[in-house]
């Protein structure tokens, strides 16, 4: 077992998450006890009563109310201080406190988008600075999704039309996996992102960089993060066909016809992805994605454009 | 009464398809029922072998993500519903419970000839999604996902719910032969605690089935007429789709492993020769942990949006009900204490149910703890979890159901020693097959991943090969249970030295009527110490107990035996 991390557990990237590893690890090593009793009291058993002699037939065994009463009384024990043990905790994991740093978290299929009041918006990466308590306030443009970060001990289910939260504090500077834990469809594995934990003078840096206005294409760059689960940009094959060279070109389509990709067909198969299907793909794509912005759409129109 | 004449029995007193087909014979109705549910299980475990196989390395191994994504579902969806809510009670309670309640059928015969016919009509209406789009997305069918694909999901909805009332019928079959139908003498406290399991199931199944039978129904009335009920879009809400979901969903667990727990406890009875260690405790535990399974459904959704202070009842339920399930663990380890163990192939099975299911039960009290659950849940963990509750709970014990009753069934014994060596196989493959997902899963590892991080690589590898050993056990089993039908060695009345009824009063394979004449039952199930008089001769019991025990013993508050109501 690592210092901090161990095989069983991730190294815990907040103080609550060490919370949660303590109790962790006080029902593990309870139960391991327990059942470890149970096996070598079996495994005893079965060697000491063998059956000797076939035609044994052993007389009923006086059952001792002691030894019962022991038995229901020590687990119970046991497990009220565990359930007693966890809903502490738990209300730690969901009360964020009153003066956290708010990000607004949109999960759709299959990327993230992280908005921040400043005006930056990011979508790969969840920049958070060290130190600080950040809340993130979440909502879900489709299905059901989950924001999950396993260093963190964090979960949350992501239901459209409703906002949940989850809140957490980051310990130290460092990159931590986010992964989408509520089934969401072809892509559910590859909806994944990164918590970037970086210092607070850092983070302002950050922040303020971001919150500029940036060039339509380098904006769209940013934005087009969102579609790289099934779109490449390099001509490698994906769920969806490639973006390179695709500006102008005599597109063919699934019905036999032939299509120039210019901006209104990029426009539309953008926000009404099921109008023109491109010949040897299936009608997949989420429909989420008319949510967007007409500055970041104006973005990603003019990205794809420079992707020759 | 007729007396059929000698070497007839329910095999081959009657020939050709008509007699199956239409046969009201619950023994018959049990044979048909394990060819249907081995299929599913069959066909669902050729699915988990591509999954796991699938699963070997990161990326790309043999299909595509949806390919994956469908294998997963259907995997899920026959194991559950075609395969473990029906192996235990509809084939073992089918075929055994009638005879060890000294009853000649079930109460109503037609009514459960139907039930198999509707499980299997439910069946075909659900795989018959297979050729009419996509159904992907688990077990669960969480909305508005489910509705937003195509329409597979109507043919699963539509089967699911048929497959339902096959569940809810054989329930009520099965209850009020229970209460009507026990042969003289047969008082509760001298049941086997099999009926006591079983009949513990019926009263979920008649309860809870009704529930699914709602949801899928309002999901269906989504999905095809845009009524707005989860899909919060239409107006809906999801979060009121998992709360019906598990309503069900959760005592269907109990659907799944009380069965198991009546077979064990039979087999540790038996096979240690000694009474059941706190058997009150024991059946009416069953009963309770019935009704308490009604009240525990949040705690699939400590995370998913309902409020915080439900789940925090709902955590404190779920310990409520966890504390019978290990005494009885305890009362089964107990029962060898000063007994006479015998290693046979069923008592394998049985020994490695109270490892595996252990495991399972523990791993519960892990997940159960609210705070730890926020990290666990949906990960691998929660996968392992319940392959050790319902694989390692439910399947262990229905393989040593189908080894202990497998010679009165069919009247041959399979090979021993292959027995033993698919048991080993089966315990070895199936640790190494679940247990890796536990650290993966507490790592963060989440399910339903098609691609996972490199990281995680070592411990689906360890799965992927575990699948290969339980998969050779498992096929291993399938060979000589077969090779036995044809050369196996004749089965004798008793082989196991059991006392209930179906060992003691019947010929082996059982009599089309069962019995002769209706037994009259002067001891408990495990009473061994009131029947000495059967083991003089050594372990394997020759000869029926029709004439009396030699004890004391009366019947007592003897219910009238009724004739079946066919």
């Amino acid at each position: 077992m690592g210092e901090n991390g161990s095989v069983w557990l991730p190294d815990p990237g907040t103080t609550l998450a060490g919370e949660v590893d303590s109790l962790f690890w006080f029902v593990f090593w309870a139960s391991t006890i327990m059942f470890a009793m149970v096996v070598l009291a079996k495994v005893y058993f079965m060697v000491k009563y063998k059956r000797a002699n076939e035609s044994d037939v052993p007389e009923p065994v006086e059952e001792s109310k002691v030894l019962e009463a022991v038995w229901i009384v020590v687990p119970t024990i046991l497990v009220l201080i565990v359930f007693t043990w966890g809903f502490d905790v738990f209300v730690k994991l969901y009360s964020a406190p009153p003066d956290s740093y708010e990000i607004n978290v949109r999960a759709q299929q299959w990327s993230w988008e992280f908005s921040y009041n400043e005006g930056a918006t990011s979508y790969t990466e969840l920049y958070v600075p060290v130190g600080r308590p950040v809340k993130l306030n979440m909502t879900s443009a489709d299905v059901l999704h989950s924001f999950f970060v396993p260093a963190f001990r964090v979960k949350h289910d992501i239901i459209p039309n409703r906002y949940t939260s989850v809140w957490f504090q980051a310990e130290e500077a460092g990159e931590y996996t986010i992964h989408c834990t509520e089934y969401c469809g072809t892509q559910h594995s590859g909806m994944n992102a990164t918590v970037v934990a970086v210092s607070e003078e850092d983070f302002a840096t950050w922040i303020a960089e971001q919150s500029q206005d940036l060039p339509p294409a380098i904006l769209g760059q940013q934005v087009f993060a969102q579609c790289q689960a099934c779109h490449s940009v390099d001509g490698s094959p994906g769920i969806g066909p490639t973006m390179q060279g695709l500006y102008g070109m005599e597109r063919p389509l699934a019905d036999g016809s032939t299509v120039v990709a210019d901006e209104d067909y990029l426009l539309e198969s953008i926000i009404n992805p099921m109008a023109k299907i491109a010949e040897g793909y299936q009608p997949v794509m989420p429909a989420g994605f008319s949510a967007l912005s007409q500055k970041q759409l104006d973005g990603l129109i003019a990205y794809i454009k420079t992707l020759e | 009464m007729s007396h059929s004449a000698p070497g007839l029995n329910y095999l081959n007193h009657s020939k050709g398809f008509k007699s199956w087909a239409l046969t009201l014979d619950h023994k018959r109705i049990g044979i048909m029922y394990m060819v249907a549910v081995s299929l599913a299980f069959l066909a669902g475990g050729i699915l988990a072998i591509l999954v796991r196989l699938e699963l070997l390395g990161p990326g790309e191994t043999i299909m595509g993500p949806d390919a994956y994504n469908q294998s997963f579902t259907l995997h899920a969806v026959l194991m559950v519903f075609a395969f473990i809510i029906p192996a235990i009670p509809a084939v073992m309670g089918n075929f055994v419970l009638p005879i060890q309640l000294g009853a000649k059928d079930v109460a109503f015969p037609r009514l459960n000839l139907a039930s198999l016919y509707i499980y299997l009509i439910g069946a075909v209406i659900a795989m018959m999604a297979l050729v009419n789009g996509r159904i992907d997305g688990g077990w669960t069918f969480y909305a508005p996902y489910s509705t937003s694909i195509g329409n597979g999901i109507l043919f699963v909805t539509a089967g699911v719910f048929v497959m339902g009332f096959s569940s809810i019928l054989t329930g009520l079959n099965f209850i009020v032969t229970v209460h009507k139908m026990r042969a003289p003498g047969l008082t509760w406290n001298r049941l086997p605690l099999f009926i006591w399991s079983i009949y513990a199931t019926s009263i979920v199944q008649v309860l809870a089935t009704p529930v699914i039978g709602i949801t899928v129904l309002l999901l269906f009335l989504e999905k095809a007429f845009s009524i707005g009920i989860f899909d919060p879009a239409l107006g809906g809400d999801p979060v009121l789709f998992q709360h019906f979901f598990w309503f069900y969903s959760h005592p269907a667990v109990y659907i799944m492993i009380l069965p198991a727990f009546g077979v064990i406890s039979d087999l540790m009875g038996t096979f240690s020769r000694h009474q059941v260690s706190g058997y009150k405790f024991v059946a009416l535990s069953s009963v309770a942990i019935a009704f308490l399974g009604f009240l525990v459904w949040g705690h699939h959704m400590f995370v998913s949006g309902q409020s915080a202070v439900s789940s925090v009842v709902f955590s404190l339920i779920t310990y409520l009900i966890g504390i019978p399930t290990g005494v009885k663990v305890i009362n089964w380890v107990q029962t060898m204490y000063k007994g006479s163990v015998q290693l046979k192939s069923p008592m394998l099975y049985a020994i490695m149910f109270l490892f595996t299911f252990s495991i399972g039960g523990f791993t519960g009290i892990i997940l159960g703890v609210l705070a730890i659950d926020v990290h666990l849940h949906d990960t691998y963990f929660v996968v392992a979890h319940f392959h050790y509750v319902m694989m390692g709970g439910n399947v262990i014990a229905a393989l040593g159901g189908l080894h202990y009753w497998w010679p009165k069934m069919f009247g041959k014994m399979y090979n021993e020693t292959l027995a033993k060596i698919a048991a080993f196989l089966v315990f070895f493959g199936f640790n190494l097959t679940f247990f890796p997902q536990f650290i993966m899963g507490a790592q963060g590892m989440p399910r339903r991943y098609y691609d996972y991080l490199p990281q995680y690589e070592f411990y689906h590898a360890l799965s992927t090969y575990g699948s290969w050993v339980l998969a050779a056990g498992l096929f291993l089993i399938m060979f000589y249970m077969i090779a036995s039908l044809i050369n196996g060695k004749k089965a004798g009345l008793n082989p196991w030295g059991a006392l209930t009824l179906e060992w003691t009063h019947t010929t082996t394979p059982p009599d089309h009527h069962n019995f002769h004449d209706t037994p009259v039952v002067t001891r408990g199930a495990y009473d061994f110490h009131l029947a000495k008089h059967l083991f003089e001769h050594g372990g394997e019991v020759t000869e029926l107990d029709l004439g009396g025990d030699g004890s004391a013993a009366t019947p007592e508050e003897a219910p009238v035996p009724n004739e079946p109501v066919a």
